[in-house]
């Protein structure tokens, strides 16, 4: 036995080791950076310890800007997405014929590279000197004037990130709600026909009941994505997020760690745990939300 | 007989909307399809088209009159792009390996050896998948910076490493190995670390490849990290490459050009996706995230 459990130890060390160095520790030391005020990154000295980089990041413009546009994210995409997936999956799963082929389409955003899709969104609804682009061009046929939605208007430029990332994130929730709407039994559906259901009803009390829980599990999980958007941004707007005013809450983070206005590990740590927080919040209103409407 | 009629009435017309419905159906997918793979579709046609043309059309085409291979060679030639393909080959590589030598052992000590605290450690495993990479990755950056591991491959792999998800993928998969054929092995003598290497692993293959690929994608897309490790252009991933060419560009704003990088950038993973698109969605819907 003793020989066993060193043996098991032994087989675990690397794990241990990754593990302990790469997220136990930054873990506990985030905590610590969050509270040490005035930390110079180049000393590794610190001034005091106190709740000053929570309050400087709370007063900073530039996080309250990005904390907004991660918010306006958020309750954009994740209805919008998920109620999108659910009305496709739906589609998917009451066709036969060419189902395989769409299934395949629809995953293909997942596997694509973030930063390089997002560039062909950006060049599709981009206004340059020389062209108003493509999707301005479709527009105009419906009569609508050019607009910049890369360069212009706050709105516009919203649309287009919140576009991209419903684009996105929706091939997993499609996959994940076609897999859940093929595990509802068939016999369900065969008993109510029988009794003369019908197809809304069937929707309403056998479907919907049936796939609540993945619902949820979707709803839970967009939220968090949501809230960790940035590459998305980036890949539209460019790096320099704050002074397109398009920043978002993991942006604020990497731009105060690192870049022209980095350095600032303890902001940056301070940015991070209020957004850990928020997310946590929110997961936990979800989650006692979904007890109580759903019984497993 | 009049009720024979209208039962003849009621069947028809729940037969044409049957029909209404299932075209409203195909319409509604198909739609979507084509709101899925546009992007690509845009992406392919700007990359044959040549730059003259590109720029003249102030209504864009969506055709190309006078296909041109020219910006597939701007991309490769005016940046180093051929550089960055070979960064992220040589980091997905070397990340997915060292993953596999860590997670191996860990879920075949979870699922296969006993010893005190097996419990305990393993829900502390478990907890660790809820903490977000954006909390850690402050602490990694400093450590990384610290040890003088900027731009080298050693500060780009190692905090990417980990992934206590698939430990716990292959220890479930592990543990549904039945315990006969361990006792079996073990009678023969065979040592616990070549029953791993050479019993599990092997009738694991599928949950093993489809981590692999998982790994893979996940590697071959990473962009915050390689983006606050490394400014030096010698070790950009294919990412943080993109993402130059679309600050600084080729000299010009050559939009083909940009789009022929991205279609290189996109293909090998829409490959590698044709290739598994099985193992992957399973995979997936498994656990994946990104959602």
């Amino acid at each position: 036995m003793e020989k066993n459990s060193r043996k098991a130890w032994l087989y675990l060390l690397p794990a241990i080791l990754f593990l302990g160095v790469f997220m136990v520790y930054p873990l506990i030391d985030v905590f610590i950076y969050s509270f040490e005020e005035g930390y110079n990154f180049a000393s590794g000295e610190y001034q005091g310890v106190g709740f000053f980089n929570y309050e400087y990041v709370l007063k900073d413009p530039y996080f309250l800007r990005a904390l907004k546009n991660t918010f306006i994210l958020v309750l954009i995409t994740v209805p919008l997405s998920t109620a999108l997936a659910l009305v496709i999956s739906l589609g998917l799963a009451s066709i036969k014929a060419l189902r395989k082929l769409f299934q395949t389409v629809y995953f293909l955003p997942y596997v694509t590279n973030t930063l390089a899709v997002g560039m062909v969104f950006m060049i599709m609804f981009d206004k340059t000197a020389y062209t108003d682009g493509l999707m301005n061009t479709i527009l105009g046929v419906f009569g609508m004037t050019p607009v910049d939605f890369i360069d212009g208007p706050y709105a516009a430029k919203m649309l287009v990130l919140s576009l991209y990332t419903i684009w996105v994130v929706l091939p997993f929730k499609i996959l994940i709600l076609t897999t859940a709407l093929a595990s509802v039994k068939k016999d369900y559906y065969d008993a109510a026909r029988v009794d003369g259901t019908t197809r809304g009803r069937m929707f309403t009390r056998i479907t919907l009941p049936m796939i609540a829980p993945m619902i949820f599990y979707l709803v839970i999980t967009g939220f968090i994505g949501a809230f960790k958007a940035y590459s998305d941004a980036v890949a539209l707007f460019g790096t320099d997020l704050n002074s397109q005013e398009m920043n978002t809450v993991v942006g604020y983070v990497y731009d105060m760690l690192y870049g022209e206005g980095g350095g600032y590990p303890s902001y940056a740590a301070a940015a991070a745990i209020i957004l850990f927080l928020i997310v946590l919040t929110i997961t936990c209103v979800n989650l006692l939300v979904s007890r109580q409407k759903i019984r497993y | 007989m009049k009720i024979n009629k209208d039962y003849s009435k009621v069947a028809k017309d729940s037969i044409v909307n049957k029909r209404l419905l299932s075209i409203l159906i195909y319409t509604l997918l198909g739609i979507w399809a084509l709101i899925v793979l546009f992007p690509f579709y845009w992406m392919l046609i700007t990359s044959f088209k040549t730059y003259a043309s590109y720029n003249s059309e102030f209504i864009p085409s969506l055709i190309v009159k006078n296909p041109t291979i020219s910006n597939f060679v701007t991309a490769f030639t005016g940046v180093p792009l051929g550089r960055y393909f070979l960064n992220t080959f040589i980091f997905t590589v070397i990340t997915t390996a060292l993953m596999m030598v860590v997670i191996v052992p860990a879920a075949f000590a979870f699922s296969r050896l006993n010893f005190r605290g097996k419990n305990l450690l393993f829900t502390l495993f478990l907890s660790l998948m809820m903490i977000p990479t954006e909390l850690v990755v402050i602490t990694n950056f400093v450590t990384i910076t610290n040890l003088g591991l900027r731009n080298t491959f050693t500060g780009l792999i190692l905090p990417s490493v980990t992934s206590v998800f698939y430990i716990y993928l292959l220890k479930e998969n592990f543990a549904s190995i039945p315990d006969e054929l361990y006792y079996a092995a073990k009678v023969d003598g065979t040592r616990d670390f070549k029953y791993m290497t050479r019993v599990m692993l092997p009738i694991c293959k599928p949950t093993v490849v489809t981590i692999i690929i998982l790994k893979v994608i996940e590697c071959w897309n990473s962009f915050v990290w390689p983006r606050l490790i490394t400014d030096d252009e010698a070790y950009y991933l294919v990412s943080n490459g993109i993402q130059q060419i679309r600050e600084s560009g080729f000299g010009r704003e050559n939009i083909p050009a940009m789009m022929a990088a991205v279609v290189a950038v996109s293909l090998p993973l829409i490959i590698l996706f044709l290739l598994f698109k099985d193992k992957i969605m399973e995979g997936v819907s498994r656990g994946g995230t990104k959602g």
